[in-house]
């Protein structure tokens, strides 16, 4: 369970610019959310504040009943070593690690034995198809493989909240499409709990929900089905 | 192309501000102190070769010989041969004041020839002594003429009265004017030949002859024809020869110091690759994005060479600034030698050396293009569309293990160091040693994957991301190792050789001292002389066991070197000296001498080879018996037993004593009875501890502006480690913001720098120890022993080597720390944003 109460966030000086306040959400166990809104209206700036990347001006932001507001630099790390997952729209696989090893790093920082962490990225690999790539660089992959790497990595150490900010972003439609449907399903399969940020209405409406940002705050979107 | 230039490429160095400011400054040190070097020994040159030419005046030909000097006679013979139009004889002596440190050249000169050879050298009688003798004052045997800075250093002036050593007595001349000739800044005196020779005993006795040779005479055939009639030991050379060998002593000198400021300047290109070839990777999707625009290959490669002339250019115009600077301080600090001791008496003045300045300036720009040069490459190959993906810069550092290379480089250095040395230079020597950096640092990327590969398997992340990565990428850790290594290896060789040197002159000091009390009347190169009578007495002075006699020369074996020194003293069959190798006792009736490194190498001796020594006028046979160490005499010594000089010579005097004392016997009271014999003042008298300290802190004064210069060029190496660091660090910044996105926190994320600084730098040091090593074997085996004939032993200080080495990996993983650290300073957030 996730939930946001109440959460305001602002740059500069005293709050200047207020992007958000008073935004409320809730999440399930096994849900999914898209969030849309306009360019620059904030919603990369919430993702961050859920991952406690982002200090807030105010409200509180609770993980399966822990209270991230207010945490410490070291204790947030661990939060999120342990539970949340990152999707990246520029994928942000490390160049110097193969596939199997980027899949893996989650594990290692977990201090999981080398068994065990080559056996998960295996699986995970596996699940999104890209078993055969596993001993190859990152530069050999296509940009649709690199974010199921990308996929692989989000999901291999079990988080119960995956965050991912345009996932689709640097993709073609044919291919953004199969690679959501990836991602949603392993949250899914995960019993996990999954915030996308998307600008595609197509790609929204995959999720089992869609909300609107707008400064007002999060605003439950009319889905037509 | 302008455009493009100023707005892509030379605008991108004001972005990245410190590593730019680092390499400039880097190649700003190299030219200043090569340039510095430069300045001060061009006008220590200069000035040395004008005091050559003022002594030598018109002379078309020199005739010299022994220090001691040749017959007289052979004077009237030279001034009757029918090239010659004016011969003029010259005694040259050095002698020392009584109660000063400093010694004076005294010229002995034919009043009535002299004006036609030397005139700079001709006296002028001041006012006030002219009243009674008039412009005959010349000739009186009790005066002589000073210059004036022989006048404004000892504090005298025309008219008083000054104390000289002839022999060990005291004798007063009167300063009867000056020298004007001389011009500034040279402190000699002149005086009437004959006086000198009877005041200083050297009756019969002249130093030099100075010819000028009738109009139309070819001097070359003159000089032939002169050579063939000389007795042994006397040569006859054009003044320009005679400076040019002068001049040559000092040559391997300034090499080194020339070489050490141009590895100084290396590493600054190094630098300027390191931080471009970082740049480049960086900057590599912003390339590829250009090319896709249309930027072509060409103006690409060369937008970034002109970065690196850029940055060269600004370094060399700060280096020319600094350079003339230096020079200044050095040459009121140390003057024209630098405290070597190769021009001591020289007062060069500075001056602004424009063609010097501008080759600096322009070596200065071709480091920053040659190290601009592989990134530009690098970029000018890449593949647009490969490029623009995020992750190929990976590519640039994958660095194939190139082994074949390495192998080729340090074969390449040991064939080099069996070759000879050019024109006196160890040319191949140094070549050799830029041979084994490269090779070492050719190496490093294997040592690191290699090392990735046995490290023990860690379950930490921290180890497994940085094995990981320099597995993956092991070019990175050679662009920050290598600074490592390059500078590591050189401050290692210079530690071993500069401790194996010093060693093995302590040591020889040593063996070269064996009495307990020395009497020198001729300390540094001066004229006095102990008398058999002095000799004699010392020797019976109560407490005195045993007394050892030294005669010094320096004699002239041929026209091609400069003379050699001879040293007569016991050896009781070579015992007495610093023996390389065994004594071979010549055949029964033959006489022994041993020779110096220096003189077996100038003059290609073995043990058993022939030497003939113009002893006495006369050509002497001697038989090699052995080689010695010397560290005194860079153009060669040959010690003879006493009793063979006395028999060739007759002469029964002594330079120096030597005493052994009884059991017992004090140094003080033995001291203060020979001051009873030869007055105050006239000897020097020193315990071999005193003179053992003395020749250290020379030795250290001479070496200290290469310690000076060697600190600078580890130093820059260790810049360009921390420059290293920090650009790879801001190369990674995405990187880091992935991994504290992952959970990584911000200490976390640091101490993983810091130990793929280490890890970088472990491997670094570790190589350039074992390089550093193999160039101070070159530098004692190759560079010192073409350069100064002498040898040394190996001897390695470990202690202070692993501490350096500690201290050098402590410092890379600081600055690799506080590197991250400022990469670090941003969010992770804004670290990945561009998409986020
Ligand atoms: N670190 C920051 N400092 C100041 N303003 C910021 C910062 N980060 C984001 N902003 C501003 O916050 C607003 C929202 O940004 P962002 O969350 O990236 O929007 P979105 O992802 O919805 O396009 C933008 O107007 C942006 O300029
Ligand atoms: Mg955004």
């Amino acid at each position: 369970m996730f939930e946001i109460d109440d959460l305001k966030k602002g740059f500069g000086s005293a709050g200047t610019s207020v992007l958000f306040a008073g935004l409320s959400l809730r999440v399930q166990r096994g849900e999914c959310v898209a969030i849309m809104g306009e360019s620059g209206v904030g919603k990369s700036t919430l993702l961050n504040c859920m991952a406690g990347l982002e200090s807030v001006d105010g409200g509180s932001i609770r993980l399966d009943g822990t209270e991230l507001v207010g945490l410490g630099d070291e204790a947030l790390a661990g939060l999120r070593r342990h539970r949340f997952g990152f999707v990246f729209q520029a994928f942000h696989i490390l160049p110097h690690l193969d596939v199997a090893q980027n899949v893996a790093l989650p594990l290692w920082l977990l201090d999981a034995d080398d068994a065990r962490a080559d056996r998960c990225a295996r699986a995970m690999l596996e699940r999104v198809g890209l078993l055969d790539r596993a001993g190859d660089w990152p530069r050999e992959l296509s940009g649709g493989e690199l974010q199921r790497v990308a996929i692989a990595r989000a999901l291999v150490h079990r988080p119960s909240l995956v965050l991912a900010d345009e996932p689709t972003g640097n993709l073609d439609p044919g291919r953004a499409a199969g690679v959501l449907d990836l991602l949603l399903e392993c949250i899914r399969d995960a019993g996990a709990m999954g915030i996308l940020v998307t600008h595609s209405r197509t790609a929204a409406l995959r999720a089992d929900r869609i909300l609107r940002l707008s400064p007002g705050g999060l605003l439950p979107e009319a889905v037509s089905t | 192309m302008s455009r493009v230039l100023g707005r892509i490429f030379v605008a991108s160095l004001a972005r990245r501000r410190l590593a730019t400011a680092l390499s400039l400054v880097a190649i700003a040190l190299g030219v200043a102190l090569g340039l510095a070097v430069q300045i001060i020994h061009g006008a220590a040159l200069d000035e040395f070769g004008r005091g050559m030419r003022l002594l030598s005046g018109e002379a078309d030909l020199q005739v010299s010989g022994a220090r001691e000097g040749f017959d007289d006679a052979l004077y009237g013979r030279l001034a009757m041969r029918d090239e010659v139009a004016d011969a003029s004889p010259i005694v040259e002596l050095e002698v020392r004041l009584p109660g000063h440190e400093r010694s004076l050249r005294i010229l002995g000169v034919d009043a009535l020839r002299v004006a036609h050879v030397h005139p700079a050298l001709m006296p002028r009688v001041a006012e006030a002594s002219r009243d009674d003798d008039g412009a005959l004052a010349a000739l009186q045997p009790d005066t002589l003429f000073l210059s004036a800075a022989a006048q404004a250093e000892l504090g005298v002036a025309p008219g008083d009265r000054l104390d000289v050593l002839a022999g060990t007595r005291v004798a007063s001349l009167r300063v009867a004017g000056s020298v004007p000739g001389a011009g500034q800044g040279r402190a000699l005196a002149v005086m009437d030949i004959a006086a000198a020779q009877q005041l200083f005993g050297r009756s019969g006795r002249i130093t030099r002859i100075d010819l000028r040779l009738k109009a139309g005479v070819d001097v070359a055939a003159a000089r032939s024809a002169l050579a063939a009639g000389l007795p042994a030991g006397v040569e006859v050379l054009t003044p320009r020869a005679a400076e040019q060998l002068a001049a040559g002593l000092s040559r391997a000198y300034r090499v080194n110091l020339t070489m050490l400021a141009a590895i100084a300047l290396v590493t600054g290109g190094f630098l300027v690759f390191s931080t471009q070839f970082l740049a480049v990777a960086r900057r590599r999707q912003e390339f590829a994005f250009l090319r896709a625009l249309g930027l072509d290959r060409g103006t690409l490669m060369r937008g970034l060479l002109v970065e690196g002339a850029v940055v060269g250019f600004a370094g060399g115009v700060l280096g020319v600034a600094l350079g003339h600077g230096f020079a200044a301080i050095a040459f009121d600090v140390a003057g024209g030698d630098l405290g070597a001791g190769y021009f001591r008496g020289v007062t060069p003045a500075l001056r602004v050396d424009l063609p010097a300045s501008g080759t600096y300036l322009l070596l200065g720009v071709l480091a920053g293009v040659a190290g601009a040069w592989l990134p530009a490459r690098e970029a000018r190959r890449m593949l647009p569309a490969r490029a623009l993906k995020s992750g190929d810069e990976a590519r640039m550092f994958q660095f194939r293990p190139q082994p074949r290379r390495a192998a080729a480089c340090l074969g390449g250095a040991v064939a080099l160091c069996l070759l000879p040395p050019l024109g006196g230079v160890p040319v191949f020597g140094y070549l050799a040693v830029a041979l084994i950096l490269v090779g070492a640092v050719l190496i490093l990327p294997m040592l690191v994957r290699g090392a990735t590969r046995i490290a023990p398997r860690h379950r930490q992340a921290l180890w497994r991301l940085a094995g990981a990565r320099l597995a993956a990428a092991p070019g990175q850790a050679v662009v920050a190792g290598a600074g490592v290594v390059a500078s590591v290896a050189l401050a290692v060789a210079m530690a071993i050789m500069v401790a194996s040197f010093r060693d093995s002159v302590d040591r020889w000091l040593t063996a070269v001292l064996p009495a307990d009390l020395y009497v020198s009347a001729s300390p540094q190169g001066t004229s006095g002389v102990l008398d058999p009578g002095a000799l004699q007495r010392i020797a019976a002075l109560p407490g005195v066991t045993r007394t050892m006699p030294v005669r010094f020369d320096t004699l002239r074996l041929d026209d091609r070197h400069l003379p050699v020194s001879l040293i007569a003293r016991p050896l009781d069959g070579g015992r007495l000296l610093p023996l390389v190798g065994q004594s071979v006792p010549p055949p029964a009736g033959e006489r022994p001498a041993w020779v110096s490194e220096a003189l077996a190498d100038l003059f290609a001796l073995g043990v058993g080879g022939r030497l003939v020594l113009p002893l006495g006028g006369q050509p002497v046979a001697f038989r090699v018996a052995g080689v010695w160490r010397d560290y005194a005499r860079q153009q060669g010594a040959v010690a003879i037993e006493l009793a063979d000089y006395r028999a060739a010579t007759g002469d029964l005097a002594a330079n120096d004593v030597g005493v052994f004392l009884a059991h017992g016997a004090s140094f003080e009271e033995i001291a203060a009875a020979v001051r009873g014999i030869l007055g105050e003042n006239t000897v020097r008298i020193a315990s071999p501890g005193e003179i053992r300290a003395q020749s250290l802190a020379i030795f250290d004064r001479t070496f200290l502006v290469t310690y000076l210069m060697e600190a600078v060029a580890v130093l820059i190496g260790l810049f360009g480690v921390s420059t290293s660091f920090a650009v790879l660090a801001i190369a990674r910044r995405k990187e880091f913001g992935v991994l504290r996105h992952l959970g990584m926190t911000r200490p976390e994320v640091g101490r993983l720098i810091t130990l793929e600084g280490v890890l970088t730098a472990a491997a670094g040091t570790t190589l350039g120890l074992v390089a550093g090593t193999a160039v101070a074997f070159v530098l004692i085996e190759v560079v010192n022993r073409q350069s100064f004939h002498w040898s040394m032993d190996l001897q390695v200080p470990f202690g202070g080597l692993l501490a350096f080495a500690g201290a050098v990996i402590v410092l890379a993983g600081l600055a690799a720390r506080v590197s991250g650290f400022q990469a670090m300073r941003g969010s992770a957030v804004l670290a990945v944003r561009e998409d986020w």
